[in-house]
């Protein structure tokens, strides 16, 4: 290969690489996050983003070279060259590959053990979904119900989550937590809320005609004001509803 | 009047299917007469064994496609070699009937899963129409989730899979030098049951449709959704059946009846890629047939395979559906991967490079195509350590994949490329592959598939690869063998149009989706938050304009194969066998077995010969492109 074109092959691979990236960074692609678990999972986004704009990068660079320097006339009936193959660069693309899909897996696996991690103490919470309504209810505070999630910042929470009918799913784009509820089983989800506000909450598993109005919201509170709400919840326990 | 009413055709097809639907009708009313079940006519039943089982049988045998079968059981006389009276066609009369030659078939699939395309792409734009406003503006829930189910389910087994199905059926016996397919009634029975396929699964719409989506999940589809959802249940068992039928021909013909010195090394790999894909559908489709029966047992007879109250298990039905439904990627995929092989390497002038390594990875795709169906799965409920030898699978299903995009890469370095239409859109194939691969490497990696499951990050992805994969494709491929196929070619500028339109549409449709996914905009819903309004905006125009594309793909065909310029034998100079006979072929495809002595890629090698034809002309080197 001429020096030429190893400079022509890199000026390509780094304009498609800024464009990627500049499409990466300018629109916003991900959400407000609002629990722990979120930012380890923007981390991984972003991670295998990365690999992926180095891979896409060298893809265009080979491509578009190709396409401007082996253009042939259309009266040009010669073949190229007979190139079969080459040994060492199939080992190559099969080798980095292979160290780039296990550096992403092993990225994945420490995430996903964390974010699973109940910690100490959790504060467990049951959800309730049927068509097309949710329903929570705190075992801490006497079972009352509520029609809104209602979470303390800063603490971890296990959600309990059943279906009464069909399967839905439990989804927060701010918490990036994400799990079907599914009838005669209860699934879980771990949740450490750090951001006060008020997030849509979404049925995100086709569940019927209803589905795009089975939603409510999550509101993550401070530790005072949660605490506040569950004595009143306590101190109600026959009227307890969403207050 | 007695042979129009008694003799194969579409009369008889017509009568038959009336009177095998009142038998059907019969039998359930007779049966639950005689046990006393009220009403003896019950929607469900009778509307399954009469109109979804009996009156399809019927209209088979009416158009005569069991005839051969039947007459050998009831012991008339049937020719003991084949008479070949089924074989090839001399007007447009011949492609409606059934039909033994594989290129008759060939074209027969082509035809019937292009129209297919066009309802289901006109679905599509009635869901950007609905999608342009964030309110529910034209449809309700109900009708608009069956606009998406069955847009899915047509796009899926009525176009992508039975396309390449016919572009296989053409090529494949011509590529390996036979006369024709193993079993050329097996062949034309399979294709007659994919209309009946299609036809169910449209027909849902007047009985109201199918509305959970094409993945047909359970307890929602199984217990609380209306009749149609058993056309849905139905439809696939018939496609998956010629699936099933198509794939067990193809294993056949290439392993008994490759052309003397066609070792499996020398096979184009095309072949190699409905080989593996075969592989793929004999063993996967089954499954996706037992789930769909016992999801409309429950459904019909009220058993409880996947409805807890009863005992059954909801995961199950989607553990036995992706057991299917992931290898059907393959299956969408791994045909195109051999177009692209044939056009990269004709229009590049070059040998495919790493030709062996080529035909290995589909290999490993398809042992590793078995190993990732609970991918779709991470946050279904399943059991949390499963996730992670699935995202280890999922993730080395990247190498091989990789492996071919970097070999179609250096099979065009230092070529001579020509950049007819199929060579455009082989490359559009390759860029947009590329993308819909590393957004398929995210969708692996759990945690980031735990934010963006089924939100339009993945109607995204999924675009990208079988839309910018599978289908610009289909399209290399139908523009490369039109001429081989109508013996005239098509209009290159048309066909550089197409292509244009195609790619800007397509990339301005469904880019912009990948955004609205990880910003939590959830697919399967007719109304949305207004803070996504402008994006779905662009997208609903950007795809109304992807839609006329397809107009200048249609009268691009039909005009030129009305019209278009005589084609010669071998208009791309390349070294496959099916370009060493006329355009289009004789009937037997070969006036003597063709005897194969080399690679089929051996562009730039003086000398070199694939294959040599008739016996006498094998001195000439001259002949041979060079």
């Amino acid at each position: 290969m001429r020096k030429g074109s190893i400079v022509a092959l890199l000026g390509i691979g780094l304009v498609a690489g800024g464009v990627a990236t500049a499409v990466a960074l300018i629109p916003t692609w991900l959400p407000v996050d609002a629990s722990r678990q979120a930012g380890r999972i923007d981390f991984t986004f972003w991670f295998v983003i990365a690999i992926c704009i180095a891979l896409f990068a060298v893809v265009a660079a080979a491509m578009i070279y190709s396409v401007v320097t082996f253009r042939a006339a259309p009266d040009d009936l010669e073949d190229g060259p007979p190139i079969h193959g080459h040994t060492g660069l199939e080992i190559a693309w099969t080798a980095i590959p292979f160290v780039l899909v296990t550096a992403i897996a092993i990225v994945c696996g420490v995430v996903l053990a964390r974010n699973d991690a109940e910690g100490a103490n959790p504060l467990h919470i049951n959800v309730q979904a049927q068509q097309f309504a949710w329903t929570f209810s705190y075992p801490d505070a006497g079972n009352a119900t509520s029609p809104v999630l209602r979470l303390p910042i800063n603490r971890t929470v296990v959600l309990d989550m059943r279906s009464l009918d069909v399967i839905h799913a439990f989804f927060v784009p701010e918490f990036r937590e994400n799990e079907d509820i599914v009838p005669g089983m209860v699934t879980h989800l771990v949740i450490t809320p750090d951001r006060l506000g008020t997030y849509p909450l979404i049925c995100n598993e086709l569940c019927g005609l209803g589905h795009g109005l089975m939603r409510t919201q999550a509101i993550v509170m401070s530790d005072k004001a949660y605490d506040t709400w569950v004595a009143h919840q306590k101190a109600q326990p026959t009227t307890a509803s969403s207050g | 009047m007695r042979k129009l009413l008694l003799g194969p055709g579409w009369v008889r097809a017509a009568w038959m299917f009336v009177a095998f639907g009142g038998i059907g009708l019969g039998i359930v009313a007779g049966l639950r007469y005689a046990a006393g079940w009220y009403p003896i006519l019950l929607e469900e039943p009778v509307v399954l064994i009469s109109a979804l089982v009996a009156a399809p049988i019927g209209f088979l045998a009416g158009l005569g496609a069991f005839d051969y079968w039947t007459n050998y059981v009831l012991g008339k006389p049937t020719p003991e070699h084949e008479d070949h009276s089924g074989h090839g066609a001399k007007s447009w009369k011949d492609y409606f009937r059934v039909n033994t030659d594989h290129k008759v078939i060939g074209v027969q699939y082509l035809v019937t899963t292009v129209i297919f395309f066009l309802i289901g792409g006109m679905l599509a734009l009635l869901v950007r129409a609905e999608l342009a406003k964030p309110q529910t503006n034209y449809f309700g829930p109900q009708t608009y989730n069956s606009l998406f189910s069955v847009h899915a389910s047509l796009m899926i087994f009525l176009f992508i899979i039975p396309a390449f199905a016919g572009l296989a059926n053409f090529v494949v016996p011509l590529m390996l030098g036979a006369a024709d397919m193993a079993f050329p009634r097996l062949n034309a029975l399979s294709f007659w049951l994919l209309p009946i396929a299609g036809v169910m699964m449209v027909s849902s719409f007047i009985v109201g449709a199918f509305a959970g989506g094409w993945t047909g999940y359970a307890t929602l589809n199984s217990t609380h959704q209306p009749i149609g959802a058993i056309f849905f249940n139905q439809g696939v068992q018939w496609a998956g059946a010629s699936s099933i039928m198509t794939a067990l021909n193809f294993l056949v013909t290439i392993i008994t009846m490759r052309a003397p010195g066609m070792t499996f090394w020398r096979m184009p790999l095309l072949v190699w890629a409905n080989f593996t894909t075969s592989l793929l559908v004999v063993i996967a489709t089954p499954f996706i047939a037992g789930s769909q029966f016992f999801s409309m047992f429950d459904h019909v007879m009220h058993t409880a395979f996947f409805t807890p109250v009863g005992g059954g298990y909801p995961l199950g039905y989607q553990h036995i559906f992706w057991f299917y439904s992931h290898p059907a990627v393959y299956i969408m995929m791994l045909p195109g991967f051999g177009i692209m092989s044939e056009v990269i390497s004709v229009f590049s002038r070059k040998p495919i490079f790493g030709y062996r390594l080529m035909a290995l990875s589909l290999m490993a795709i398809v042992v590793l195509g078995f190993s990732v169906w609970a991918h779709h799965m991470f946050t279904s409920g399943m059991s949390n350590w499963l996730r992670d030898p699935m995202m280890i699978t999922t993730l080395l299903i990247a190498i091989p994949t990789g492996i071919k995009i970097f070999s179609w890469l250096a099979t065009m370095w230092e070529g001579k490329l020509h950049f007819n239409t199929p060579m455009l859109f082989a490359l559009g194939f390759l860029s947009m592959f590329v993308i819909g691969g590393l957004s398929g490497v995210m969708l692996g990696a759990v945690p980031i598939d735990v934010h963006v499951t089924d939100t339009y990050f993945v109607v995204a992805h999924l675009h990208y690869v079988l839309f910018g994969g599978s289908v610009f494709t289909i399209f290399a491929g139908i523009y490369y063998w039109f001429p081989k196929m109508t013996g005239r070619m098509y209009d290159e500028r048309l066909g550089k149009l197409h292509f244009w339109l195609t790619f800007v549409g397509f990339n301005l449709t469904f880019f912009p989706m990948h955004i609205l996914g990880t910003e939590g905009m959830i697919r399967r819903v007719e109304n949305y938050p207004s803070r996504f309004e402008s994006l779905n905006m662009f997208i609903s125009i950007a795809s109304f304009g992807l839609g006329c594309s397809v107009l200048v793909f249609l009268y691009n065909m039909i005009t030129s194969w009305r019209f278009g310029e005589p084609a010669p034998a071998n208009p791309w100079r390349a070294m496959t066998l099916e370009w060493q006979v006329s355009s289009p072929p004789p009937t037997f495809n070969f006036d003597e077995i063709p005897q194969v002595v080399g690679s089929p890629y051996e562009y730039g090698v003086v000398g070199a010969q694939h294959a040599i034809l008739a016996p006498s002309k094998a001195p000439e080197l001259e002949e041979v492109p060079v």
